[in-house]
């Protein structure tokens, strides 16, 4: 099956109609990432510990249409927390999505909320 | 259209085109320049060098067409005859006439040669052209076809009589220096100088006879001796005269200008002479009724002409010419500044001398004790430089003058201070008339960064040469302060070099990134820290990649190599390149049901290739149980120790190449580093393992190992050095380890060795001081962080496989035990291969 950048688009908190319960906070490395699955999408997700905050975006890399995002370091430049891609370590924001290094497509970002031990991620379908 | 007339291209005549070709492009002015020799300006200062190599080209102070590209036309082996200066014209020798605007003369001097009955004699030379050094080198010749040891003596003690006779010691003549005065280079030095310098010199089989006057010249067509009266002769075949210059003068005499008493065309500080539209610079110039020998005060000349004649009328020249030299004679180095030496009265000396090392050196300080007056040193002259900006800008002395010539004998650091604490006015390169803050602008400013392109873009060091440990130094420290802001910084998080973080964190004994951020970085790390901060905690502690695993690269996160669709190859060990048949069908099989593209690497071992992120842990305890282990292709760390074959099959074969190879990759494996490494073993001198292209190698020859570093392929190739030879197999790995160690600690982040030993100041040798001789003391730290290394190895695949944590993190989704199903392969030859990227 062939990714594809259209199935991914921003959700603002506002927009959220489904907080899927994606999985115990245990199951993700601490200052890392991992990817869930909803629907047909692949979310990455990733645990800044340090600051107590989580943010996901789309798992694919939109230079290489690779689903790999969750496998990348994480970090921030200039306060701004982001993700490097394994691939090309191409930089992409975790608040805006926007590609930080060069001038690729920005990629989809997701709200995301923990209660009671459980991750979920905010979608609007 | 204004013509300038130039006569005489020498270096201050060459100096003075090259000051104005810039400045002249289309402003209506036309430069015409007479050279009476048969080639343009040459770098007399340095024409001993022509003994050497007999290349006229390479002293060119610019080649002949450098003059038509600059609108300049250079008219050579024409000698200019007279001036008609009211008619402002100039005849030449072949009696034609050139009408000028401006005349510039720099016709330079001449050898001075004393009124000694018998220098017509065939044999008696004047050191001052290359036609000069070429019939010098004829004659030379024709001594040694006649007889086996031929004598040659230089009249003249001075600079260039020692250089005069460096170079007939260089044409295979037994070198004898005459001086009249009762010491060597009489207007630099003080006697005991003098006296360390002679004793040198004859030490290098220079014979010095002072306080010699010749009263004539022996011989009967062809010099044969030297008569000093009352029956002291000294018996020679040639004699190079080099007594002393006199000013070629002979024009201005053609036209009355005003002439010194004993000669010299007469100047003002507009370089001006007795004719407003006449100029003169150079040796011929005589200004405060000196004429300066030099080429540092010829250039200023130059420059003031320049700006005279295009009224700039401002730059006048300086009342006093500061007459400091410091040069390098026969090897010896040799300095003067300021006021050399002085009665008492005048000042009071500090004198270091020392005859067994043949080091003099003297300073000379004002009754207070506040200001440096001058000085000398002979045999070593490193602070030369910055002891004359001290004097040039009358900076303050420290509290312990002496510290100046002795060293400071308090902890460290030398009693100078850096050059950087220089004003930025101080004229560095004197002959260029360079500032400290030209030099530093060049690189804070302009980006320059070797002393190559710092010379190019100011001319500083294109003179003598003699600022050019100072320029170096100042490069050097101005990049230092970008680098501490720019360079050397790991990342915005951490304000620290590699090598700074790696000592912080041995001495803080840290073992956590988190930890280190807290102590000594700011913010969240990113993709640059964090895997610079993991490779130090492997060099210290031998720590895995499966403890701190987000702080991990890309690929040592899942311990594998991320390829081009997101899946991993898997690469086990194969030391050596030795493999067995049974492992070679246990690859074969894994490989086989994992449904894996195979190939050889380059590293003598097989890639597997393809495999999904979850099948990752289930290979590897196949391949695990048939006694293989990580290979860490996905490591900054020992990739691989290639060999030959070696003597065990090889007829040509010197030693085991095999099993020292295998040796030795069991030794680095699991060590990580600044960069990966690899190593190659060759069993002779035919190098099929392609040792010298790694980052270390050992060739064996006869008598022993043969060992190389700072190899590498890829995007720069580059051949290893050899840091030893012939050495038995326990020192080869010693120093081996040693420099592997030293290249970890000091690194910085995915810097190879190559760049490594190319940035290490002092290069090989240097590293052969540290490894070898132990110059840094820090070899048994070395050997003792190798040796842990070494003994807490342990197969990061097999603690992965046997740790259920660490097994659980190698799935696509943490919420499904689906597969990631975007991945797609293609046929390729009987395997598969990714699908395209679109």
């Amino acid at each position: 099956m062939i990714a594809h950048l259209n199935v991914y688009e921003t959700v603002s908190p506002n927009e959220v109609k489904v907080w899927f319960k994606a999985a115990p906070i245990s199951k993700f490395p601490k200052n890392g990432g991992a990817c869930i699955k909803y629907k047909d999408k692949q979310i990455a997700v990733f645990n800044f510990t340090r600051e107590g905050s989580w943010y996901a975006c789309q798992n694919l890399c939109p230079h290489k249409m690779e689903m790999v995002l969750s496998r990348g370091m994480i970090g921030e430049e200039h306060m701004e927390p982001k993700v490097a891609c394994p691939l090309h370590k191409n930089t992409f924001s975790l608040k805006t999505g926007e590609n930080l290094n060069g001038s690729l497509d920005a990629i989809a970002t997701y709200p995301v909320k923990t209660e009671n031990g459980f991750v979920y991620v905010g979608f609007s379908e | 259209m204004k013509t300038i007339i130039v006569v005489g291209n020498g270096m201050v005549g060459y100096k003075f085109c090259e000051k104005i070709a810039d400045r002249i492009k289309g402003k209506g002015f036309k430069v015409l320049v007479f050279g009476e020799e048969p080639r343009a300006a040459y770098d007399r200062v340095h024409l001993s060098a022509f003994f050497g190599n007999r290349d006229a080209k390479a002293l060119e102070m610019a080649p002949m067409e450098w003059y038509a590209q600059n609108g300049i036309e250079l008219i050579i082996n024409e000698r200019v005859t007279d001036i008609h200066k009211t008619k402002k014209t100039i005849t030449t020798a072949n009696d034609k006439e050139f009408a000028y605007d401006y005349l510039v003369l720099a016709t330079g001097s001449a050898p001075f040669v004393p009124p000694i009955k018998g220098v017509e004699k065939k044999g008696v030379f004047v050191y001052r052209t290359i036609e000069d050094l070429e019939a010098m080198l004829d004659y030379a010749e024709e001594i040694k076809q006649r007889k086996p040891n031929g004598k040659a003596a230089v009249l003249g003690g001075g600079l260039l009589g020692l250089e005069a006779g460096k170079a007939v010691m260089d044409m295979g003549l037994e070198p004898h220096v005459v001086e009249f005065a009762p010491k060597l280079m009489p207007r630099q030095l003080d006697a005991r100088s003098s006296n360390v310098l002679q004793l040198t010199l004859e030490s290098m089989g220079i014979s010095i006879h002072t306080g010699k006057a010749t009263n004539s010249i022996l011989g009967n067509g062809a010099i044969t001796g030297m008569d000093f009266g009352e029956d002291d002769t000294l018996e020679v075949d040639m004699l190079v005269i080099s007594a002393g210059i006199r000013p070629r003068d002979e024009l201005a005499k053609t036209c009355n200008l005003e002439l010194g008493i004993r000669g010299g065309i007469v100047v003002n500080d507009k370089m001006q002479t007795s004719d407003p539209y006449i100029y003169a610079i150079g040796e011929v110039a005589l200004y405060n009724q000196m004429i300066y020998g030099l080429v540092a005060p010829g250039y200023e000349m130059a420059e003031v002409a320049v700006n005279q004649i295009l009224r700039a009328s401002d730059v006048v020249m300086k009342q006093e010419i500061d007459m400091s030299t410091k040069l390098k004679l026969i090897g010896v180095d040799v300095a003067s500044f300021g006021i050399p030496y002085m009665p008492a009265d005048k000042g009071l000396s500090i004198i270091y001398e020392n005859k067994t090392k043949g080091i003099y050196k003297r300073i000379n300080v004002s009754h207070d004790g506040k200001t440096l007056l001058g000085g000398i040193m002979v045999g070593d002259a490193e602070d030369y430089s910055i002891l004359h900006q001290m004097y040039l800008n009358n900076m303050p002395l420290p509290d312990n003058a002496e510290e100046l010539i002795v060293g400071s004998r308090g902890e460290g650091g030398s009693a100078f201070g850096s050059a950087m604490d220089l004003p930025d006015t101080a004229v560095i390169c004197s002959c260029e008339a360079v500032t400290k803050g030209a030099v530093c602008k060049s690189v804070l400013e302009d980006g320059l960064e070797s002393v190559k392109d710092v010379a190019k873009a100011t001319k500083a060091t294109t003179g003598c040469g003699g600022c050019k440990p100072m320029v170096t130094d100042l490069i050097k420290e101005s990049l230092k302060t970008l680098g501490k802001t720019v360079k050397e910084r790991i990342c915005e998080h951490f304000n620290y070099s590699r090598q700074e973080l790696y000592d912080l964190i041995k001495l803080k004994g840290i073992t956590d990134y988190d930890h280190l951020l807290d102590e000594v970085g700011n913010g969240n790390g990113c993709e640059v820290c964090k895997p610079a901060v993991a490779s130090i905690f492997a060099s210290l502690y031998n720590e895995t990649a499966n403890r701190q695993e987000s702080i991990q690269d890309s690929n040592d996160r899942f311990l594998a190599n991320i390829q081009r669709n997101g899946t991993y190859s898997v690469v086990p060990r194969v030391a050596g390149g030795e493999i067995t048949p049974k492992q070679l069908m246990a690859i074969g099989r894994i490989a086989q049901k994992y449904d894996l593209y195979t190939k050889i690497t380059g590293g003598q071992r097989i890639d597997m290739f393809g495999a999904q992120l979850h099948e990752l842990p289930l290979i590897w305890e196949e391949l695990i149980k048939e006694g293989f282990e990580t290979g860490q292709a996905y490591g900054k760390s020992l990739r691989t120790v290639k060999s030959c074959v070696g003597s065990t099959w090889c007829r040509y074969g010197m030693d085991e190449s095999v099993s020292f190879a295998i040796e030795i990759e069991n030794r680095y494996k699991g060590i990580r580093s600044p960069h990966k490494f690899k190593g190659g073993v060759s069993g002779c001198i035919r190098e099929c393992a392609e040792a010298r292209g790694k980052d270390f190698g050992f060739i064996a020859v006869e008598g022993g190992w043969n060992v190389y570093v700072g190899g590498n392929g890829g995007a720069n190739p580059k051949h290893a050095l050899l840091l030893a030879e012939k050495v038995d197999k326990e020192t080869a790995i010693k120093y081996v380890d040693r420099f592997i160690m030293f290249y970890i600690k000091t690194a910085q982040p995915l810097q190879r060795t190559a760049p490594w030993l190319e940035k290490l100041e002092g290069g090989i040798t240097y590293l052969q001081n540290v490894v070898i001789n132990d110059s840094l003391g820090i070899v048994k730290e070395l050997d003792d962080a190798m040796q842990a290394l070494v003994d807490s190895y342990v197969c990061e695949w097999k603690e992965a496989v046997e740790t259920p944590e660490i097994r659980e993190r190698y799935t696509h989704f943490v919420n499904s035990d689906d597969t990631d199903n975007t991945i797609e392969f293609v046929a390729l030859r009987d395997q598969k291969m990714p699908k395209e990227w679109v």
